[in-house]
């Protein structure tokens, strides 16, 4: 896994793949514990929460730290994440991406188009069901606000809950579709194969890093 | 519990029928309180808090009649008094006994989360099933009269029950045996409505040609009706909402959203499993390994 090693590229150190899976923990727990009040026939999932009122208690709790983990986390990938000219081209041969035919693509730096627009759906997503949570979380500030923006509160927090879970549910299902993917989060490391195939901007910067080093 | 009483019709976060086959065959009941025959005396209120043994805490004077100043968890029901200087320049001292209204479409209800939290008996009456409450304030969120009040200490959200344990054994509610004045009746919803009707004939020959039943259309009609001597004007009454109604926003909330977007998650899920299935994942081979080789091996 260190740049001595050939066969090996790193993609994320160590305290990236802790913080990332800090975030994802957190987010299934709030996914679960959310659908169990958004719809009657998942409020059984408040059973794995100790019961309805706990699950009440808890959600607001892992929500804060959530979105204080991703803060930190988005710190560390915000660079990378800017749109640049060839994304909107990559993301407009969106046919060529679900089909494999990446030999059609442009090439892509650290992330591709799909990541850095996941990147920001996530980040308007948690701003916003951290505005629209605080106005329904009862215990310490409903009562603060009109009814009318704990309504509109009420109904932004489904939504953007709702865009969340099916963003996430895409980035989950790209990890087990580009092989390789879920080892670079999980042991940090890509071989220059991938990072050829599917970032080669990135793979030429890293390669000829190594190379300078 | 309530289940038990076989005459469940509405049960918040519940999608199939409840226990239902005990109608209100005699008729549903309603709770008409009479605005213009109310002397302000509180005794509603003291027997709300007698039969449901509820003791609020001794606040302090707020420069007006309301006391307690506000409903709460130990205050179901509350006198509020409002003055109001009319065209000729006469004051009127508009008295309104507030609390749950029992609305025929509860926005409570609606916007619960929580299995059975809720309930609207056949009769009409809705009632809070506090064993069920997870305590996230969403029927407060819901209520168009803003009556449901969480407490502190416990979590649970209270309000009026219309009595709902004295009626089911053929009493009238605890408000309606104290008052002194028969302002507040009780009977069959089509009893009350006609029983307003004559005060309404009465109040006009009287001059108060505004005079009518508070009976709202946008909740389906409510269960506690007003007789108001300006019917016209009901924000007069302390903030009685002239056209209350489930808000648009609760609608969309909680409405026909919900399952379809259970739906467009679970096809989002879906539709990953089918690509993998026709596409299939994208995979790194050898001859990828053999680019990147090669070219690392050129980078100077």
């Amino acid at each position: 896994m260190n740049a001595r090693d050939p066969e090996r590229i790193e993609r994320y150190g160590a305290a990236t793949r802790i913080n990332h899976w800090i975030v994802a923990i957190s987010f299934v727990l709030l996914a679960l514990s959310g659908l169990a009040l958004f719809h009657p026939a998942l409020f059984w999932l408040t059973n794995l929460f100790g019961g309805g009122p706990w699950t009440r208690i808890l959600h607001p709790f892992i929500g804060c730290f959530m979105v204080a983990a991703f803060l930190l986390l988005s710190v560390k990938l915000w660079r990378d994440n800017m749109l640049q000219q060839r994304d909107w081209i990559w993301l407009r041969k969106i046919g060529d991406v679900v089909n494999n035919r990446e030999q059609n693509l442009p090439e892509v730096g650290r992330y591709n188009g799909g990541q850095k627009i996941l990147f920001f759906t996530i980040i308007v997503c948690l701003a916003c069901l951290l505005l629209s949570g605080i106005l329904i979380w009862r215990q310490y500030f409903s009562g603060y606000f009109s009814v009318d923006l704990v309504r509109l509160g009420a109904l932004a927090h489904a939504f953007f809950g709702f865009v969340l879970i099916c963003a996430i549910i895409v980035h989950i299902y790209a990890g087990i579709w580009v092989k390789g993917s879920i080892r670079a989060m999980t042991r940090g490391w890509v071989t220059p194969g991938w990072a050829w195939k599917h970032h080669r901007a990135w793979f030429r910067e890293v390669t000829r890093g190594i190379q300078q080093r | 519990m309530p289940l038990q009483s076989l005459d469940v019709v509405r049960r918040s976060a519940t999608t199939l029928p409840s226990p239902e086959v005990r109608g209100a065959h005699t008729g549903q009941v309603a709770k008409l309180i009479d605005t213009t025959k109310c002397i302000g005396c509180k005794a509603c209120q003291v027997a709300c808090m007698e039969w449901n043994d509820l003791r609020d805490e001794i606040g302090t004077c707020t420069g007006h009649y309301d006391n307690p100043a506000d409903l709460s968890e130990h205050s179901w029901t509350l006198m509020r008094y409002a003055e109001y200087e009319n065209p000729k320049g006469d004051l009127e001292w508009l008295i309104r006994k507030d609390g749950c209204m029992h609305c025929e479409d509860p926005g409570c209800l609606k916007a619960c989360p929580s299995p059975g939290a809720i309930v609207q008996y056949a009769n009409g009456i809705v009632d809070f099933q506090e064993e069920n409450c997870i305590g996230c304030g969403y029927c407060i969120a819901g209520c168009p009269f803003d009556i449901p009040r969480i407490s502190k200490k416990d979590k649970k959200v209270y309000k009026c029950t219309l009595c709902s344990d004295r009626v089911a054994v053929g009493l009238e509610p605890a408000c309606v045996k104290a008052c002194p004045t028969g302002a507040i009746v009780f009977g069959t919803k089509e009893d009350m409505t006609q029983h307003a009707q004559e005060r309404i004939v009465d109040l006009k020959s009287r001059g108060f040609d505004q005079a009518g039943l508070y009976d709202p259309a946008g909740v389906g009609g409510t269960h506690v009706m007003y007789v108001l001597h300006h019917a016209d004007q009901p924000l007069l009454y302390s903030g009685l909402p002239e056209k209350p109604r489930i808000s648009p926003t609760v609608g969309l909330w909680k409405g026909v959203t919900k399952p379809l977007a259970l739906f467009a998650i679970a096809a989002t899920a879906a539709i990953g499993f089918l690509h993998y299935i026709g596409i299939g994942p994208n995979e790194t081979d050898e001859q990828d390994e053999d680019a990147a080789r090669r070219e690392q091996e050129k980078t100077p």
